[in-house]
């Protein structure tokens, strides 16, 4: 299985005096769900950005299974925060699409397509129109498209931060269950806390100014939910409410520093 | 077009209903002002108040119009000087688009691309075609080539800039998208870029055909035996009104047949424009 490196990343815009990102070591390997907490300006995109190959670091390597990366690829897939689905494609052909530019046949593309859009429950929307779709549903055909190209790890960059409150909660629970099936390595980039705590096993909390990680915790409420209990249960959790503010008190304690 | 008239015929149909009454309403005004036009033309010329030399009648016209058909102007019948006309059109915007996406895309890419060409494009096309039509004569001749390439270069330019603004305004998420599923530089171009682009090149294309419409008469004054403009230029010569009055219905009437095809077909392409996606 994959396995996901970051080895001492620095990373700085052209002209910028302050780096947006300082030192970051990571590691992310299979059954991991790794979550990227900050404030925003704490480089969280950055780092995403880099790991997805569309930017290059100025410092350190970032490998997987040992192969250094050089630019975009279809091995890490990435899920968007504003879905960047292709209008002129319909649902069925959104999520073939990676498998498409494969050169996969159109007969196999579309039955992996229509697999997945059942784990993602839109089973029946397949020749759907994009902007038929709600915004929940737009981030689920967006999920099953970076999982029909078999990413070894897959990315998502605040993928829920523009869903109300209501469709957030249920797309969490989705996304814990479709890790659960897939086993891929995760790692979502995301500034709501609950969120984080809720989803992590691997809880890495980024400070700004700049970009660089504070705190890292280790957590098991997904991988409760994962193992069946339900997702009140564990949020109402004395130690889940505990892990909550604690990641709470760590931001403002960092704001506060700043300000100070 | 009519999905988005679906979405919405359920949840705004009262709103809808409410519209349309004022939709008809500009409809019948337009209707009212052709029709008065067309009156005072049929009054003014039957009461005797202009020669019909200046201005024949509306009768006279389409007597004129029905002779057309059937036998013709100056040695080849209406749908000849039609099909002359269109046929160099046609042609000019063929080559135009052919040439001018490819290049539009490479500028819209490329910043070298654009460094070298932008200034050429931006240089010529201000110049009135017209201006630069006896260079042409001089040195392609006054053949068929001369005609169809004044037609070109002025439909060109437009679906060159349009076609760069599009591919320059492509959402980058969707490149990034695209990229991180496994898409190379053609791919790219294929999949995401061109789709993307393709609202602002149908629109670089109407904007085109315009102005090689309004170019082709100029076009068929060098030395033309059919077409359209060539022959309301040579009624106009012998003073044949009803000619020229037809000729230029004729070309208007095309135009606005041109345009209402192109926003069809650009509603047919790309459904997609104007939803919030």
């Amino acid at each position: 299985m994959a396995l996901l490196e970051l080895e001492r990343i620095g990373a700085q815009y052209p002209g910028a005096a302050e780096p947006v990102l300082q030192d970051i070591s990571l590691t992310l390997g299979p059954e991991q769900l790794l979550v990227a907490l900050g404030p925003s300006g704490s480089g969280k995109t950055s780092l995403l950005n880099l790991i997805a190959g569309f930017t290059a670091p100025s410092q350190g390597r970032i490998s997987l299974d040992g192969v250094p990366v050089t630019g975009p690829s279809a091995e890490r897939g990435v899920v968007f925060q504003d879905d960047a689905l292709l209008p002129w494609q319909n649902v069925l052909d959104n999520v073939a699409f990676g498998l498409q530019l494969a050169g996969v046949p159109r007969a196999q593309r579309e039955a992996k397509a229509r697999e997945l859009l059942s784990l993602v429950d839109l089973a029946g929307f397949e020749q759907r129109r994009i902007w038929e779709l709600s915004g929940g549903q737009k981030q689920r055909v967006g999920l099953a498209r970076a999982l029909a190209a078999e990413p070894r790890v897959l990315l998502m960059d605040e993928p829920f931060g523009a869903l109300d409150a209501f469709t957030r909660e249920q797309m969490q629970e989705l996304l814990l269950q479709v890790w659960r099936r897939t086993a891929k390595p995760v790692l979502l980039i995301t500034h709501d806390i609950e969120e984080a705590v809720f989803l992590a096993t691997d809880l890495v909390l980024l400070a700004p100014n700049p970009g660089r990680i504070a705190e890292r915790l280790h957590l098991d409420f997904g991988k409760r939910y994962a193992a069946g209990e339900s997702a009140r249960a564990i949020k109402s959790d004395p130690d889940f409410i505990a892990t909550r503010e604690h990641v709470l008190a760590q931001v403002f304690a960092e704001r506060q520093r700043r300000q100070a | 077009m009519s999905s988005y008239e679906f979405v919405y015929a359920k949840s705004e149909a009262e709103q809808q209903a409410a519209r349309a009454p004022r939709q008809l309403s500009l409809l019948a005004l337009g209707l009212i002002s052709i029709g008065s036009l067309l009156w005072i033309w049929w009054a003014v010329t039957a009461a005797g108040l202009i020669e019909p030399l200046f201005l024949p009648s509306p009768q006279t016209v389409l007597a004129r119009g029905w002779k057309l058909i059937t036998e013709g102007y100056l040695d080849a019948s209406l749908w000849q000087h039609l099909g002359a006309s269109l046929g160099r059109i046609g042609l000019a915007l063929l080559f135009a688009v052919l040439t001018a996406i490819p290049l539009g895309i490479a500028i819209g890419r490329s910043r070298l691309v654009r460094g070298l060409v932008d200034p050429l494009i931006e240089f010529y096309r201000p110049i009135p075609p017209l201006a630069y039509l006896p260079l042409i004569v001089i040195w392609c001749g006054i053949g068929e080539l001369s005609k169809v390439l004044l037609i070109y270069l002025a439909i060109f330019a437009p679906i060159v800039i349009a076609t760069a603004t599009g591919v320059r305004s492509v959402d980058p998420a969707k490149l990034r998208a695209a990229q991180a599923l496994g898409a190379n530089q053609g791919q790219l171009i294929r999949h995401v870029v061109l789709p993307s682009a393709l609202p602002d090149i149908l629109t670089g294309v109407r904007i085109g055909l315009g102005v090689g419409w309004s170019t082709l008469v100029a076009a068929e004054l060098i030395a033309a035996q059919r077409g359209l403009g060539f022959m309301v230029q040579s009624a106009a010569q012998f003073l044949v009104t009803d000619v020229v009055i037809l000729g230029i219905l004729l070309i208007a009437v095309i135009a606005f047949a041109l345009e209402l095809g192109l926003r069809a077909l650009q509603r047919k392409l790309v459904p997609w424009h104007g939803q919030a996606h």
